[in-house]
């Protein structure tokens, strides 16, 4: 069904008894072209992708838990491509534009909202380091801002300009960064990918890779053996284990990172903002909670729940930068488990097997990538080529010594 | 996680007094070949479970210890000085 106004007001009419279920739960099939495991953003992005896109149509997507139950929808839903690197900024960049389009191409809703993230500067250095950037980005094609201090003061008058440690000098704008509703994502995605044919299954997790020659020739399930032409990992901060199932070590270490979202509050910050010499950033959702975070743990954690100490840190962050944040209750928080790679960038790659693909190495960093991933993971299955923008991503780019350091902080992955 | 590390020299102590490093491999040989380094440098287990790792004690002894922990439960299983050895437990 295709959901319009019209749609939405004859369904409303009728006492909302006639919608249809977005997708199907089919069981699965002894066999496939293409098996991706992990249903989170990337997965099914890849699997829409395949399917619309490359033709490739016979496919099933592989979830251990129910969608949305990864990191896809945990994250605090933040889209920019303000990278610095030619490795990294093209690839954000198709990311942003398919994001653009999103909710048209795939028919749902997912609150693609522009807002502008803003990066806060508080020395000569930081602003030298954000004009280079922003330059980097303008020379892609890509929009940038900075903004002094007044400018960042007619914006949010409110931030702590003259904080004794961090005084702010001002920010480098993307006006086209913003938010998305992270879990409308995962369900547009897979009812997209569920009407071109795919086959959506949760509650499957995939306990080994069978191997034959060279080949992956399909995966053990909790609901049996599936087979497939091609195999295709998606798994986010459970890399290391699907990969090991197939005898590959990944430079990979799995973090925790932690969100936050206080109680509902008038409209207050009209965009992202981010303070990360304090390591806090901030947006407001449409409800009107504050959706903030900060750093990652910094110890390896499968856990999905982080430490106190995080939690203090992330509120007195907050508090330099936002005084008035000191009356604000924190509904909830929570954690997520994510493949923080040695560089702090990701990996798309065709591995040891010749039919096995790596997408992985996300970090903190993954949801803006999601459309892009998917579209460029895809186009690497489908054609056996890498997409252009993400011909850098490559695995051995370590051992060759190509790596994509945005942050310039080496192979320490609790530091990127 | 468990908030608190036994450190050998001084006792319980929050975790917030280290630094974290990471996973406590053995460093090569200096001329172990380029597979042995890469391996060292990026490669990781990454495991989801008993896990040991290199922490700091920076804001205490500062020795540098192994840290084992479960990194699914957050459990401390023990801490030993790396160069003195003497293993505590919680
Ligand atoms: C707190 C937090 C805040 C974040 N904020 C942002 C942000 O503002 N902007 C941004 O760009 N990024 C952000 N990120 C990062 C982003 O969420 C991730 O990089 C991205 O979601 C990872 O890709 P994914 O959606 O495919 O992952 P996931 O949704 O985690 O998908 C992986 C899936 O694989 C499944 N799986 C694992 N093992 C198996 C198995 N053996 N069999 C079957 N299925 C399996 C898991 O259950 C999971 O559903 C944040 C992350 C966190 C935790
Ligand atoms: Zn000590």
């Amino acid at each position: 069904m295709r959901y319009s106004a019209l749609s939405l007001l004859l369904n409303g009419l009728t006492g909302n008894r006639n919608w249809a279920p977005a997708w199907r739960e089919p069981e699965p099939k002894s066999h496939y072209d293409v098996v991706i495991v992990g249903g989170g953003g990337h997965g099914l992005a890849t699997a829409y992708y395949l399917a619309k896109v490359f033709g490739v149509r016979n496919v099933a997507v592989l979830e251990k838990g129910y969608l949305g139950s990864g990191n896809i929808g945990r994250n605090t839903t933040i889209i920019r491509s303000n990278y610095l690197l030619p490795g990294n900024n093209p690839f954000y960049e198709l990311s942003m534009k398919l994001w653009e389009g999103l909710e048209q191409d795939f028919n749902f809703n997912a609150m693609v909202s522009q807002r502008g993230v803003l990066n806060l500067y508080h020395s000569d250095a930081q602003q030298d380091a954000y004009t280079r950037r922003g330059n980097a980005m303008r020379l892609h094609g890509v929009d940038a801002e900075l903004l002094d201090r007044e400018a960042v003061r007619a914006k949010l008058p409110f931030l702590d300009f003259d904080n004794a440690r961090f005084p702010i000098q001002g920010g480098l704008l993307q006006r086209r960064g913003g938010t998305v509703r992270h879990d409308a994502v995962a369900w547009g995605y897979a009812r997209g990918a569920d009407s071109h044919g795919v086959d959506v299954i949760q509650h499957c997790e995939v306990t080994g890779i069978r191997r034959e020659g060279g080949r992956a020739v399909g995966v053990e399930t909790t609901r049996g053996f599936i087979g497939c032409n091609k195999l295709a990992l998606a798994a986010a901060g459970h890399s290391s284990q699907v990969a090991a199932m197939a005898g590959l070590k990944l430079p990979l270490e799995s973090h925790v990172l932690q969100a936050f979202v206080s109680e509902g509050l008038k409209p207050f910050i009209d965009c992202v903002v981010t303070f990360g010499a304090g390591h806090f950033y901030v947006s407001q959702s449409d409800k009107g909670g504050l959706v903030f975070g900060g750093d990652i743990d910094g110890y390896n954690s499968y856990a999905q729940r982080g430490n106190l100490a995080t939690v203090e840190h992330v509120a007195e962050a907050g508090k330099a930068m936002i005084p008035a944040l000191s009356r604000v209750r924190v509904l909830r928080s929570w954690g997520g488990v994510m493949d923080m790679s040695m560089d702090g960038s990701p990996i798309i790659d065709r591995v040891h097997l010749d039919n096995l693909y790596l997408n992985s190495g996300w970090c903190y960093g993954g949801f803006k990538a999601t459309p892009a991933s998917g579209y460029c993971f895809a186009h690497l299955i489908a054609r056996d080529e890498p997409h252009e923008t993400a011909r850098e991503m490559r695995l051995d780019r370590f051992a060759r010594g190509y790596l994509i350091d945005e942050k310039g902080q080496g192979a320490q992955p609790n530091l990127h | 996680m468990a908030s608190r590390v036994p450190c050998p020299h001084c006792g319980l102590r929050p975790k917030e007094e280290f630094t974290i490093k990471g996973a406590a491999l053995p460093r090569p040989a200096p001329d172990a070949g380029e597979a042995a380094w890469i391996e060292y440098v990026y490669l990781r287990e990454n495991p989801r479970g008993a896990y040991d790792e290199f922490w700091h004690h920076t804001s205490g002894c500062r020795r540098w210890l192994v840290v084992s922990r479960n990194t699914l439960t957050h459990d401390v299983y023990g801490a030993r000085d790396v160069a003195l050895g003497g293993e505590t437990q919680p």
